[in-house]
């Protein structure tokens, strides 16, 4: 119990750094967002009634209070720049993202488990070897250049999907995955490339260990061994890993869909970034913070419940 | 058993040939990157232009060439700032302890949760644009990863027999850490060096496609990208010219990375 306090205590105190650099950065540096807002012409007191109405005329901790408070309560605050509550804004953004983010991590899990067993199975053979080869490569091409190599060759030479056309949410839901396959596929392939160069270190490593060398001499085959209890071994840190991944796939989302303009949280994002909007930015990237805090979590309490042997320090100092 | 180490040749083959590319754009390019020709507006390549011109005539390879040479500068200045202040704090915290160490390493556990990228994002977009700005900002969000990382090697430093002498032969602290232990650790420095190096030339890629920190006039690699968006179906060579050029520059210091850990095993 101790353990998942203090761990828990570590992610709050993520949510709560992250919020106040987003915070202190752009009450700071960017200046007075009610002269922003209504120009440099307008008069003195119409800035001083809307820096009121904005509640920029209270200190800064206040302001940081009330914005913390509010946020509890589950409003974010009105949009600068749309005139509209970052809640609505947010939640109609939501879905292209969601989707995206959970069809990146099925295909890294999809590709890289079997692929990963193969290549530790036949360390050292052709396959292995050209695994490796091939994966160094995709490692070394950014998402964004596979995604405009997507565009050119399954949109423009072989069409089949039209770039820039996001699907209207009405079109159906096959047209929605189908344009969203790309661009997930974009950036899985380097974390599938990360995955399975993990999976087959951990296999190797734990194949060295004692008991698979008993097992051996007990005459058991080696597919058995792998199968039964190899692999089930290396799950912790599998599961680590893909948390970590989940977590990341949130920061790799946001160039991706400017790549294919999905309009969803990173475009949102990047619009507020450039309009200087900042309770769209607060409230997206406290937002990203807390999906990292709970994948984080998540993961760590998996590792837990797969391998025992780490609850078993429970009470004691970790 | 001695198997020639294939990463590490082939990554330093391809590292020494990008860095060539880029010291040669600084000196000398082609063309004048900036000179609009109206005459060669959108061409494929030629031997005149080897990646072709753009939709203003501008010779694309002198652009990548000017691209790559800030790409570069901002990643080995992202590098140095990261691993200067990272193996310092790192250093300090991990040979001595206490409270501060526990304090520091809090907030860097906090810290390194987060996607660094959407920092240097949020960072970059309110010191305003500019490559000196760029750089400041992923510095910044760079340094706990190697400060972690050096004060893991520092901690475990600190007991082992060599330092002790040292202690016992009345070194100064000074020198303890820096002349002695700092050498022992720089393996561990040197493949998070090429790992941090490659994040860094993929974080400015990706800042400048996004339009963020970088001002349209400047060649950069990430702002052509996504100008060549636009023309992928008349001018597919101009995004494969920029594109193929970040590639080789990861990928060659990607592959050191690995020979160097392959060597170490």
């Amino acid at each position: 119990m101790r353990y998942t306090a203090k761990k828990i205590g570590t992610l709050l105190l993520t949510m709560v750094l992250v919020s106040v650099f987003v915070f202190l950065a752009f009450s700071l540096l960017s200046g007075d967002a009610a002269t922003r807002l209504l120009g440099t012409e307008a008069t003195p007191e119409r800035l001083a009634a809307l820096r009121e109405e904005l509640g920029l005329d209270k200190p800064l901790i206040v302001r940081y209070a009330d914005w913390l408070a509010a946020l509890l309560r589950g409003d974010m605050g009105i949009s600068y720049q749309y005139r509209l509550p970052v809640a609505q804004l947010v939640s109609e953004r939501l879905r292209p993202t969601l989707t995206l983010t959970a069809m990146a991590f099925a295909l890294i899990v999809l590709l890289s488990i079997p692929i990963g067993v193969v290549t530790a199975k036949y360390a050292g053979g052709w396959l292995d070897r050209v695994v490796t080869v091939v994966g160094q490569l995709l490692m070394s091409v950014p998402p964004f250049f596979t995604g405009i190599l997507f565009t050119y060759l399954f949109g423009l030479v072989l069409r089949l999907f039209v770039p820039g056309s996001f699907p209207a949410a009405e079109a159906g839901g096959l047209r929605f995955l189908g344009y969203l396959f790309f661009p997930a596929l974009a950036i899985a392939l380097p974390r599938v490339a990360m995955t399975v160069r993990l999976l087959r270190g951990c296999i190797l490593d734990e194949a060295q260990k004692d008991y698979v060398r008993t097992s051996m001499a007990r005459g058991r085959s080696r597919g058995d061994i792998l199968y039964r209890h190899v692999l089930k071994n290396t799950l912790v840190p599998l599961v680590t890993f893909l948390a970590l991944t989940v977590a990341e796939l949130a920061a790799g989302g946001v160039i991706i869909e400017q790549v294919f303009s999905i309009p969803g949280l990173g475009r949102l994002l990047i619009s507020a970034i450039s309009n200087r909007d900042a309770p769209v930015v607060q409230a997206v990237v406290t937002l990203v913070a807390f999906w990292v805090v709970l994948c984080n979590l998540a993961g760590d309490l998996l590792g837990r419940r797969i391998d025992p042997r780490l609850r078993g320090g429970e009470g004691g100092d970790e | 058993m001695k198997t020639r180490n294939y990463f590490l040749t082939f990554g330093c083959v391809i590292t020494a040939l990008m860095i060539a590319f880029i010291l040669l754009g600084y000196f000398w390019t082609p063309c004048d990157p900036m000179k609009m020709d109206g005459s060669v507006r959108e061409s494929a390549p030629t031997l005149a232009h080897l990646m072709g011109t753009d939709k203003f005539g501008r010779d694309i390879l002198s652009r990548v060439m000017k691209g790559a040479g800030a790409t570069f500068f901002v990643a080995f200045g992202t590098v140095l700032i990261g691993t200067a202040v990272g193996t310092l704090v790192g250093a300090l915290t991990g040979y001595f302890g206490g409270w501060l160490d526990e304090v520091l390493m809090r907030f860097n556990d906090a810290l390194t949760a987060f996607p660094g990228f959407l920092l240097a994002l949020v960072l970059v977009s309110v010191l305003g644009p500019g490559r000196r700005h760029l750089l400041l900002a992923l510095g910044i969000v760079f340094i706990p990863s190697y400060a972690r990382i050096v004060r893991t090697e520092f901690e475990r430093a600190r007991s082992q027999n060599y330092v002790k002498s040292a202690q016992l032969m009345g070194a100064s602290t000074a020198r303890i850490l820096f002349v002695h232990i700092l050498p022992n650790i720089w393996p561990v420095l040197l493949s998070a060096i090429t790992i941090g190096f490659n994040n860094a030339v993929l974080a400015e890629a990706a800042m400048s496609y996004l339009g963020i920190g970088v001002s349209p006039d400047e060649a950069s690699l990430g702002y052509m990208l996504s100008d060549s968006q636009a023309y992928l179906a008349t001018t597919p060579w101009y995004a494969l010219g920029a594109g193929l050029v970040i590639v080789l520059l990861i990928l060659g210091v990607g592959l050191i990375g690995e020979g160097l850990q392959r060597k170490d095993l």
